[in-house]
């Protein structure tokens, strides 16, 4: 009987300690005799050393003082995981409105900020980086320019900390496809509704351009622009192209359409969808524009195309000469990055070029490969380890590291399981 | 625009007139459910059934499939699905017994053979959450080239029902229409009233086939289902998401007698795993989507493992037609959430849904004697790195990688527009709500799909 107590106290207490949420750790860490997939020198064999915020150093039989020690043997290490294109931290619940903030009214808002929205306490957080996905695009969507996107890091108190170092503009090319099975338009209904919106974009951008211009010329003269204007002015970047436009854009025409539409204005474009992207691979190299593809796990837009179209989508336009990077543009189940490259994967792209889709490539996408996207000296200590293949769903992912800090694997999902799983019976 | 669709997507029909030829499948490795693995073992389909299996098996006029390297696994089965159907809610009363999801079979569904590019042989169509107590189900057989609606019928599985409780019936009839139900209060009541008059009916035509009663009661379809179900005729599958509507459903069905149901969805059935299990109720569910609306929000990945765990007889279903193209690889994800077994995974997509449905001793396992219905994976289907190679739906193959064309339309006039292309849904909702208010909907927002 009281070994029956004392194991009923362990294991209360067992219960007790899985319900407490663990708070992130400052390192220094060293981890070692690890397998190191540094994707841009390699898989070698070897410690990491992580100080501050940043990877310190790479090689082996590293010692430090006061680094806490986590011994590696028989584990991997990878450079976190980069969703190009989702809206983790801008809603919450989809279907109660209140707690979406990814779309404000209005065709024409560039000047929204989609880091201003970010909650950096969302339970879809913690649920999404324990699968080794450090790091996303929260990005705004609705009307034509619905908002500036901006990369974060999954930890953090504040919007400003979790920032990530990149932002750009949204544009929502105007589709001549059906917007879903539920859309009854007919075929020159689409024309005429894709035609306004085209006539709407090609206003709105010459509006762009005469602001920017005025505002340089102002700017030249020592004043400030007299007719300010929140939503041109936050176009200026991108016209003065010093600012990236990812526009996202999946139908083969309207593909097409948009390559020709940043040649015509000389714009850093970035494309995001791009479905039929396999179907025009040659336009996108010829004019050496970047892609974020994605879902991946995704239907085919036609019924008559393959069924495995959207898993080859992004091989397919690797092969060609495309730099991929890749989007779930999910919210609660972003955590599916892994699962999404490794279709790709799976589906002609091969494993390493997927997984420097959504490491080095999405870093290169955002201007960022000196910071982030692999594991090597000096870039951001974003980075997990693992016992084995990330992509492989029986993988399991050991520890974290975001920023520099350790980063507890507890979210709601294991939580609950740990509350859960051997539940005391409710009725005796 | 039928016809259009019909002599679009009209293909590998001709499969089937050479569908009687018998199958036999060498040297794969048999991931047979209920008798462990078999490696380099053979198995031989005649007649739409499983005849033998075995090493070094051999038969006359057989086409061989050299499976050597490749794995062999029983078709996979989706207790939960809208796909091939062209309607899927009748929601215009909160009980419709009476309707029936057979009677909108669609043969020209692509996602039909798209599900079987994914290994999926069965599919239960299953009619919407609108209602607290929906029409009923058709489980169907994925015989694709098939041209008469009747031919996807699984012939002699039992019949199934449609039960919905929560926000969706609320949503529809409560805040749609402002009659009750209204809160989960009012779902409750649905059902007992709905049981009650079934009850009585019986009763009703009992005393006049005993000659109690001189006039026959007046006929309902409506009341004869129901009744059907306090029979025992007919297995539930309710929609369902929280903890305490479920036992609020168990509680309902103890009182009149009724203990076939399956809860579907079922995202806080991990909450209460023991009452279900005691119940020997069984949960259809997701394996990852939450969050999505209210009810969805304390969820866990877990919950498929936790209710395995527990004794509760689980499958994972897709309820959508992405999805059910990768449901090996939804069940693999059981085993990064709460570390089930190979076999317990794979149970979760063939034997387990096929106990919900009534037809395991059919379907759902390689076993000598059972149906004919087979897919072939290169790599272990639980590996992110599976590739259906073929798909085989009572001995015939129905998906064939090698035969797969790039182009599904009949007739292809390089002149001729693409057909339509549809822009992606963005973010996750049960598709149990198709065709209701679906046009406000997605006006006031389009970036969801119901």
């Amino acid at each position: 009987m009281k070994y029956l107590s004392i194991i009923i106290l362990c294991f209360t207490s067992l219960m007790l300690k899985a319900q407490m949420i663990e708070k992130a750790k400052k390192g220094p860490f060293l981890l070692t005799n690890a397998t190191i997939h540094t994707i841009t020198n390699g898989v070698i064999e070897g410690d990491v050393l992580i100080e501050g915020d940043r990877i310190k150093q790479i090689g082996k039989g590293l010692s430090k003082d006061q680094a806490s020690i986590i011994d590696c043997t028989g584990k991997h290490i990878y450079p976190g995981m980069i969703d190009g294109g989702t809206k983790l931290g801008l809603s919450e619940i989809s279907a109660v409105s209140l707690t979406n903030d990814y779309n404000e009214l209005g065709d024409f808002t560039p000047h929204m900020e989609a880091l201003t929205a970010v909650n950096p306490n969302s339970v879809n957080i913690p649920v999404t980086r324990t699968n080794g996905v450090t790091t996303v695009l929260a990005k705004p969507t609705g009307g034509l320019f619905p908002g500036r996107a901006a990369l974060i890091d999954l930890f953090g108190y504040t919007p400003e900390s979790m920032y990530a170092g990149f932002k750009g503009q949204i544009l929502q090319y105007p589709s001549t496809g059906k917007r879903g099975r539920w859309d009854r338009r007919k075929d020159d209904e689409i024309k005429k509704d894709a035609e306004k919106a085209m006539k709407k974009l090609n206003d709105f951008w010459s509006k762009c351009k005469t602001y920017a211009a005025i505002d340089s010329a102002s700017t030249a003269s020592g004043g400030n622009i007299e007719q300010y204007n929140p939503q041109l002015e936050a176009m200026t970047g991108v016209v003065r192209k010093e600012e990236k436009l990812m526009i996202r854009v999946n139908k083969k025409e309207d593909i097409l359409s948009a390559i020709k539409f940043v040649n015509k204005h000389s714009i850093d474009a970035v494309l995001v969808g791009v479905i039929d992207g396999w179907r025009v691979a040659d336009s996108l190299v010829k004019y050496n524009i970047p892609v974020i593809t994605g879902p991946i796990l995704a239907l085919p837009s036609r019924d008559s195309d393959r069924y495995d179209a959207a898993y080859t989508n992004a091989g397919k336009l690797h092969k060609a000469g495309v730099l991929v990077a890749i989007q779930t543009n999910e919210t609660e189940n972003v955590r599916n990055l892994p699962f999404n490259a490794a279709f790709a994967a799976n589906y002609g792209m091969g494993v390493d070029a997927a997984m420097e889709a959504i490491t080095i490539n999405a870093a290169k996408v955002f201007g960022l490969e000196d910071e982030l996207g692999s594991i090597e000296e000096g870039k951001r200590a974003n980075l997990y380890v693992a016992d084995g293949d990330p992509f492989e769903t029986k993988t399991q992912i050991s520890h974290l590291f975001i920023g520099g800090f350790m980063v507890p694997m507890e979210n709601r999902h294991t939580l609950l399981n740990d509350e859960f799983l051997d539940r005391f019976p409710s009725n005796n | 625009m039928k016809y259009l669709l019909i002599s679009l997507f009209v293909s590998l029909w001709f499969n089937a007139a050479i569908g009687q030829q018998d199958v036999l499948i060498k040297n794969g490795t048999l991931l047979t459910i209920t008798d462990g693995v078999k490696e380099e073992t053979d198995i031989l389909l005649s007649n739409g059934k499983i005849k033998s299996i075995g090493k070094d098996l051999a038969a006359a006029n057989a086409r061989v499939i050299d499976a050597e390297g490749l794995f062999v696994m029983p078709g996979i089965v989706d207790a939960h699905s809208h796909i091939a159907i062209d309607a899927v809610n009748e929601a215009t009363n909160p009980v419709t017994a009476e309707v029936f999801v057979g009677d909108a079979i669609d043969p020209y569904d692509i996602a039909m053979y798209r599900a079987l590019a994914g290994g999926v042989t069965i599919s239960h169509a299953m009619h919407g959450s609108a209602n607290a107590i929906g029409g009923q189900c058709e489980t169907l057989k994925h015989r694709w080239g098939e041209l008469n609606p009747k031919s996807f019928v699984m012939e002699g599985a039992p019949r199934t029902i449609k039960f919905a409780l929560g926000e969706n019936p609320m949503r529809v009839h409560g805040e749609g229409k402002d009659i009750a139900p209204r809160t989960r209060m009012g779902i409750e009541q649905e059902f007992r009233r709905s049981f009650e008059g079934a009850k009585r009916y019986k009763q009703a035509w009992a005393d006049h086939q005993s000659g109690k009663t001189k006039k026959p009661p007046a006929y309902s379809l409506r009341m004869q289902t129901l009744a059907d179900i306090l029979d025992g005729k007919i297995i539930i599958h309710c929609h369902s998401y929280r903890a305490d509507e479920i036992l609020m459903l168990m509680n309902v069905l103890s009182d009149f007698g009724v203990d076939k149901i399956c809860f579907q969805h079922v995202n806080e059935g991990f909450k209460i795993a023991p009452e279900l299990a005691e119940f020997g109720a069984h949960a259809s569910v997701f394996s990852d989507w939450w969050a999505y609306k209210f009810e969805v929000y304390y969820s866990t990945a877990y919950n498929a493992a936790i209710l395995t765990k527990n004794g509760v007889i689980t499958s994972i279903n897709s309820d959508d037609a992405g999805l059910i193209r990768h449901l090996y690889h939804e069940a693999a994800k059981t085993q990064r959430y709460g570390s089930l077994s190979d076999n317990e995974a794979l149970r979760l997509i063939t034997l387990n849904p096929a106990i919900q449905l009534g037809i395991d001793d059919r379907v759902g396992s390689l076993e000598v004697n059972k149906e004919a219905d087979v897919a072939i994976f290169k790599n272990h289907p639980l590996s992110v790195y599976a590739t259906p190679q073929m798909t085989i739906v009572d001995g015939v193959v129905r998906f064939d990688i090698n035969e797969d064309m790039d182009d599904m339309r009949m007739e292809i006039n390089p002149e001729a527009m693409l057909p339509a292309f549809y822009e992606q849904s963005e973010g996750h909702e049960d598709k149990c709500m198709q065709g209701v208010n679906s046009e406000h909907h997605h006006h006031a927002h389009s970036h969801h799909q119901h």
